[in-house]
């Protein structure tokens, strides 16, 4: 009996260990001097977008020769804070976070300057009333994808649309941000209206879901276009107008936010209208600033990652570019 | 309102409210039939039903198809539960089966060699978990535990935390297919319903589940293999659960790691106990929780109906869950009927919580 306790809990302990998924993915490549160490808490593995974001990171800091502690939160702040605090206890140099929501997050900033760590904020912001508890932001600009979708929907429709909106996490920044954007530009537009808004969790089978519940409402014929805070609502929306013979594309003028490679596919199919970029490949620019910090330069408070938009007419050319 | 479905419809459902006047089943089926009744009168379109490329197409038939998921995982949960467990892993293993099912679709399987195999990979884990829970005595939440975390790890290791998508159109057919109108999912909860029913009713098993979940000792000296018996229940449930997993991912063509299954587990426990089994073990009601599992997703589409905004959309969920826990309550039934007449129920239940929370102030 106890040699089976043991073994179960030797077990245990193997299986919860690829739960956590804690990884050292690079050690300092030899060179004098005191290696860098970075923590980087990620959010999750949602999507492709993450997984490339996650990859960017990786890459970059191997090819630098910096040693990266790498935690994935699975979606939860709790493991996030645990995460945190596990950095400030390895004492690590730099700790980057990608936050899961944009609040609660004073307690543990602030432990974490009071170790004398410098954090640096990636993908979505935190809302916190001491400027000093993050030297900076890298990040997309959410507020500016939402006016760019607007934009685009406004030229493409000539400025008539009954819009249903599939919006992301409640409480996150994107999709937050990327409705104030929105609205922002379809306040000039006074024949541009959102008719129906619910959220999708930012995943297809909510994505679907949802878009189901939309096209089965009474003033479901009125809606000819639809806004996705991100592609895998999207894709899981087209799937829901397809099975109810409605076709995605040209009868409701789809545009979404990520530029996920599957969306550049639906693209190309011609199911989706068009897709704002939000660049995950921050590896690079991350890694120049954490540099930068560590030198005592001066760092903008906010870096803008770069980002286009694409339609279908860029769609094709674009698609054998996409690696994520 | 008026239409002769809908009286049709409502005559139907008044006659099962009658026939199980005595039954523990009816006060979630009364909730749900308030629910509709709701629906029906405030909500325009909920009720329209028409005929699409060959099958029923509506607001009650996407009630149907998407409650299938939880119904699937319920059953195997009603069992667990019935044992005195309960298995907090099914989430995992919905996303361990889609994950296995769809690198396997892309690696070419044909789609039932790939059912099969996500299948089997449930069967083991729902055994791991009725190897730690019967074969060596772990408590069930800290035995299932181990594969709520580490499962979903797992999964995304099959899918290289990637979402990997299929088009095999039998895979894709589970959950978007229709058989006779109706939702193929449909049918998938009829057959495991039957199946269930005809294992755990029609033989001695329902009731050696019922015995050990009731009293483990005393059924283990009248000669039942209680070890067995709940080890039975986990393998079930994790099958239940790759059942599910299979039309998650077939649901949206693709194998969705991080959330297929999410919180699955929790909305299964509540379909089971909203049906009448009690968490303590024992007695156990499969159509119970099959009703619970539908009133769960009859709200959810609600919410969606009615445009309620997701920030909120918990509140009217939890109230309503509330209020069905309550029903189920034989004591809490007594206290109201008998308060009725000289106060209002809740005034009293507000007056005992205000009374209750200075001691926990107290107390931290």
């Amino acid at each position: 009996m106890k040699k089976l306790i043991l073994l179960s809990s030797a077990l245990v302990v193997a299986l919860s260990g690829c739960g956590k998924k804690e990884t050292s993915t690079s050690e300092p490549s030899g060179g004098g001097g005191k290696s860098v160490s970075v923590g980087f808490s990620q959010i999750g593995a949602e999507s492709a977008w993450r997984t490339a974001n996650s990859q960017s990171i990786k890459d970059e800091a191997q090819k630098r020769g910096i040693k990266l502690v790498f935690s994935d939160a699975q979606q939860k702040q709790e493991n996030q804070i645990k995460a945190l605090r596990s950095f400030i206890a390895q004492n690590v140099d730099v700790i980057a976070f990608s936050p899961v929501v944009e609040t609660g997050w004073e307690p543990v900033l602030q432990e974490i300057k009071q170790a004398g760590i410098p954090v640096i904020l990636t993908d979505r912001a935190v809302d916190v009333s001491d400027p000093s508890l993050y030297a900076t932001f890298i990040g997309s600009d959410f507020v500016e994808e939402g006016r760019r979708a607007a934009q685009w929907l406004a030229d493409k429709t000539g400025g008539k649309a009954q819009i249903a909106e599939l919006v992301g996490t409640p409480g996150s920044a994107p999709a937050l941000d990327r409705k104030k954007g929105f609205e922002e530009v379809l306040a000039k537009y006074p024949d541009m209206k959102i008719i129906k808004s619910q959220s999708g969790d930012f995943t297809r089978a909510k994505g679907k879901e949802v878009m189901e519940s939309f096209l089965k409402a009474p003033d479901a014929k009125q809606i000819t276009a639809l806004f996705a805070h991100n592609d895998d609502m999207a894709l899981g929306a087209i799937q829901a107008m397809e099975e109810a013979g409605v076709k995605p594309g040209s009868e409701i003028t789809i545009v979404s936010i990520d530029g996920v490679k599957a969306a550049f596919e639906a693209m190309t199919a011609g199911k989706l209208n068009c897709t704002v970029e939000c660049n995950p490949l921050i590896g690079p620019q991350l890694f120049d600033s954490i540099d930068a910090v560590l030198a005592k330069k001066d760092l903008p408070r906010r870096i803008v990652v770069q980002e286009g938009v694409f339609d279908q007419s860029k769609a094709a050319a674009e698609l054998p570019n996409r690696k994520y | 309102m008026f239409n002769i479905t809908h009286i049709s419809f409502w005559i139907v459902f008044a006659a099962l409210l009658f026939f199980t006047r005595k039954q523990r089943i009816l006060w979630p089926l009364l909730a749900l039939a308030l629910l509709l009744l709701f629906n029906d009168i405030f909500t325009p379109g909920f009720f329209n039903l028409e005929l699409r490329e060959g099958h029923l197409y509506g607001t009650l038939i996407d009630i149907l198809k998407h409650g299938g998921i939880v119904m699937l995982v319920s059953l195997g949960m009603t069992l667990v539960i019935a044992t005195g467990g309960v298995d907090l892993s099914v989430g995992a293993v919905m996303a361990v089966a889609g994950a296995v099912l769809a690198q396997a679709a892309i690696n070419h399987q044909s789609p039932f060699v790939a059912m099969i195999f996500a299948l089997l990979v449930s069967l083991v884990l729902g055994a791991w978990n009725g190897l730690l829970v019967a074969g060596i005595g772990i408590q069930p939440i800290v035995a299932t535990l181990i594969l709520m975390v580490a499962g979903r790890g797992v999964a995304q290791l099959i899918t290289e935390g990637q979402i990997l998508n299929f088009t095999d159109a039998t895979l894709v057919y589970i959950a978007n297919g229709y058989l006779l109108g109706m939702p193929f999912t449909c049918t998938l909860v009829l057959v495991l319903l039957a199946v269930t029913y005809a294992l755990t009713r029609g033989t001695a098993l329902g009731l050696f589940i019922e015995s050990v979940g009731d009293n483990d000792i005393a059924s283990r000296y009248a000669g039942v293999n209680s070890r067995f018996v709940k080890f039975i229940a986990y393998v079930f449930a994790g099958f239940c659960a790759g059942l599910a997993g299979l039309v998650a991912a077939s649901n949206i063509k693709s194998a969705d790691a991080n959330h297929a299954g999410l919180y699955a587990e929790l909305d299964a426990i509540l379909a089971v106990v909203i049906g009448g089994t009690a968490l303590t073990g024992g007695r156990f009601y499969l159509l119970g929780s099959i009703v619970g599992a539908l009133l769960i997703q009859t709200l959810t589409t609600t919410m969606y109906a009615r445009n309620v905004s997701a920030d909120i959309a918990p509140v009217p969920k939890a109230l309503v869950v509330i209020a069905v826990c309550l029903l189920q309550s034989d004591k809490a039934r007594r206290y109201f009927t008998r308060l009725f007449p000289r106060r209002n129920p809740p005034a009293a239940m507000t007056e005992t919580l205000t009374a209750a929370a200075p001691k926990v102030e107290a107390g931290s």
